[in-house]
């Protein structure tokens, strides 16, 4: 069981080789990709299954011992991380696949795009399964690598110019990243992240202070929470379809998913409850408002995306285990639904030409399917009973009134509020774009419209495209997905409650990576570094 | 802690000067202030290492008078990481020098594929005001089941926009 943890890494990266070799050959280099990407799928399913029944799998790299080696830990949040986002990278190249079969492969180029995106699936994967911070930054540096060259694929100038400004955000958060583990280094004497869990509460509450808020905050970039989401809403719509549709379920996930993973490892006691509160109801409020601005669908749907990523932090700053379950729970919908939702909004593209609400009509009348897609997706991220939106967010609210403090109500409060206006916002997308009749586009007169801001590299309309069968399967069999979220909510709440039991009690955690105690590791390093720290 | 003062004063500047020099406009200044800060990062996992002692090789030296080894191999794939980004940087620099070189046609022309880029030449050639009534002209005509005269407009279309780009091309290349 435990070979399947580095496979799982190595598998995409020796595809990523093969695809590369393979750039004249499309056909056997779309092979490649989507075979090591089934099996990336089937191997987590599998880990997923044995993790959930055994126990953590761990794996010492080359045969050193934890603390001196590098550390990978597949636990049950890990596991259904690796699982839900390598079902999303599979669906979402089987809809790049359909979309490079119709275009004739001129709109990205082939041999770039399945190396590069192999690379982004590898990185993505390190990071859930690093078990320590610096393989952990490593992933990061991979996949973000990776999605600086997606997202400025092609070269234009519009790519460019917001490639620029999204990669030097990222380098200041990475940067900020590594400055955080040279310093937790010097404070513990170590990077295994259970080591670190178990030294770091000796350490002075100021360091703690200083080293969770540096955590935080280059996580927070990476998962565009509020103060820091500037970025994201400018830079994701300018990229190809499937490119922004993986960016917007999986990246800014990791950088959830590290929040989530540093802060129950590293600060059981949830010092930074407060702080994640005030941030979280900034980044519901800030991103919903931002996203009722917009008349671009796509930037209309990124800064919901933004907005969404308030709920979880509200989860982990509640952090009861209720909370948590919740918290995974709506990771892993949000991840599905907003991959969807991108996926329906390409298609938007190709069928109306554009995405902008002021120039789109009549499309429930010349494409039903799409309009179905969208709808049912909007539903459920907007948070519609019975789907898993709506399930994700009473189980999350619930988890709060619990706890019962007034600022969870007021949070509470906001997320319902959140609920509505996404509801509101992409309701009046689907009835300006589907349900307008074509012939009222032009002289349009109503509320909904008037503070509508354009996108400002809008191209206007670009009848060119079609679509392949293979993309409106992919785009449904996401769709199906997430209506299975919501089908078998039951279980998979389970599944997450046991991952947050996991995640709540940092000891099993540390047990699994050290199996007889941390008493033999000789700690002649820490110590030495903060005068009174730990030991 | 024991760690030199020289090293801490340096790693303070260079942070100092790379966020500085990171606000500016030009991109190559960007990537000099992204190097500086790099590299004050590098000394401060340096720094951590605690105080200097002899290579950590087994040759009969005591392991109390050994450095740590970790923080060398954390800055060995940090520093790595930073030449890959930076040499992705400076590609990238470089495009955009010469998208701004060319205005706003430079978005159509890639090197070699201009030709094939026609599709997108048609996106950006056309002021989008004007050709959004043509366009809900022939959808109309397509809703109407009139396929034929609309499939010839976008073909012609094409055509023209691949030979302006093409001719644009052959102005660039005149130009040194």
């Amino acid at each position: 069981m435990t070979s399947l943890v580095p496979l799982i890494v190595a598998l995409p990266l020796l595809g990523a080789a093969i695809a590369l070799m393979l750039g004249q050959r499309r056909r056997l280099q779309v092979m490649v990709s989507l075979a090591s990407l089934a099996a990336a799928t089937v191997m987590s399913a599998v880990l997923l299954v044995l993790v959930d029944r055994f126990g953590p799998a761990v794996v010492h790299v080359g045969g050193w011992d934890a603390p001196w080696g590098i550390v990978l830990v597949v636990d049950r949040l890990s596991a259904i991380m690796l699982l839900i986002s390598a079902l999303m990278l599979l669906g979402v190249l089987v809809f790049a696949v359909g979309q490079g079969i119709v275009d004739g492969d001129t709109e990205a180029p082939v041999s770039i795009f399945h190396p590069t995106y192999l690379v982004l699936a590898a990185g993505l994967f390190n990071a859930f399964v690093a078990g320590d911070l610096f393989s952990m930054y490593v992933g990061f540096e991979m996949l973000l690598s990776a999605s600086y060259v997606l997202l400025t694929l092609g070269g234009t100038g519009a790519r460019i110019r917001v490639g620029i400004t999204y990669i030097v955000v990222s380098l200041v958060s990475s940067l900020l990243f590594l400055s955080a583990i040279a310093l937790i280094y010097g404070a513990t004497g170590t990077v295994t992240l259970a080591l670190i869990a178990e030294r770091m509460p000796d350490l002075p509450a100021d360091i703690q202070l200083i080293l969770g808020l540096l955590l935080l905050i280059a996580f927070g970039v990476k998962a565009a929470v509020f103060p820091m989401s500037f970025w994201l809403p400018d830079s994701y719509p300018t990229a190809p379809a499937p490119v922004t549709a993986v960016f917007a379920g999986l990246l800014t996930k990791v950088g959830v998913y590290a929040i989530l993973r540093t802060q129950t490892l590293f600060f059981p006691d949830n010092q930074f409850s407060m702080p994640l509160m005030i941030v979280a109801a900034l980044t519901l409020l800030v991103g919903i408002l931002g996203a009722l601005a917009q008349a671009d669908i796509k930037r209309l749907l990124s800064f919901t995306l933004v907005s969404h990523i308030g709920y979880m932090l509200f989860g982990i700053a509640i952090g009861t285990p209720l909370a948590m379950a919740a918290t995974i729970f709506y990771v892993v919908h949000h991840i599905t639904v907003q991959t969807t939702l991108f996926l329906a909004a390409g298609l938007i593209d190709r069928v109306g030409g554009t995405t902008s609400l002021s120039r789109l009509g009549g499309l429930l009348k010349s494409s039903p399917l799409v309009a179905i897609l969208f709808l049912l997706a909007a539903l459920n991220l907007g948070g519609i009973p019975p789907f898993s939106g709506f399930l994700g967010k009473i189980a999350l609210f619930r988890a709060g009134t619990i706890v019962g403090d007034p600022i969870i109500y007021v949070l509470i409060a906001v997320g319902a509020l959140t609920s509505l206006l996404t509801l509101y916002a992409l309701a009046r997308s689907w009835n300006m774009a589907f349900w307008r009749p074509r012939k009222q586009v032009k002289d349009y007169t109503s509320s909904m419209s008037v503070s509508l801001v354009e996108d400002p590299h809008d191209e206007g309309i670009v009848l060119k495209k079609t679509i392949s069968p293979l993309m409106i399967g992919a785009t449904m069999s996401m769709l199906v997905l997430t209506l299975g979220l919501t089908v078998f909510a039951g279980p998979i709440f389970d599944l997450t409650t046991r991952a947050a039991a996991n995640i709540r009690t940092p000891s099993t955690y540390i047990d699994a990576v050290f199996p007889n105690g941390t008493g033999f590791i000789a700690d002649s390093n820490v110590g030495t570094n903060f005068e009174g720290g730990a030991q | 802690m024991s760690a030199s003062l020289t090293l801490v004063v340096l790693m303070a500047v260079m942070y100092a000067a790379g966020v500085y020099v990171m606000l500016e406009r030009s991109l190559t200044r960007v990537l000099i202030g992204f190097l500086l800060v790099g590299n004050a990062t590098n000394l401060l996992i340096f720094i951590m290492s605690g105080r200097p002692g002899s290579s950590p090789i087994v040759t009969g030296a005591s392991v109390q008078d050994m450095v740590d080894p970790i923080p060398q191999v954390l800055m060995l794939t940090a520093i790595v990481i930073n030449f890959g980004i930076t040499a992705l940087l400076l590609a990238l620099i470089y495009r955009s020098w010469w998208l701004a070189q060319l205005g706003d046609e430079g978005d159509t022309l890639t090197d070699e594929h201009a030709a094939e880029s026609a599709a997108e030449a048609t996106a950006t050639f056309r002021s989008s005001s004007d050709d959004d009534d043509a366009i809900a002209v022939s959808l109309d005509e397509l809703e109407r089941g009139d396929g034929a005269t609309s499939d010839e407009d976008t073909d012609t279309r094409k055509t023209d926009a691949a030979g302006r780009a093409g001719a644009s091309a052959r102005d660039a290349e005149d130009q040194p």
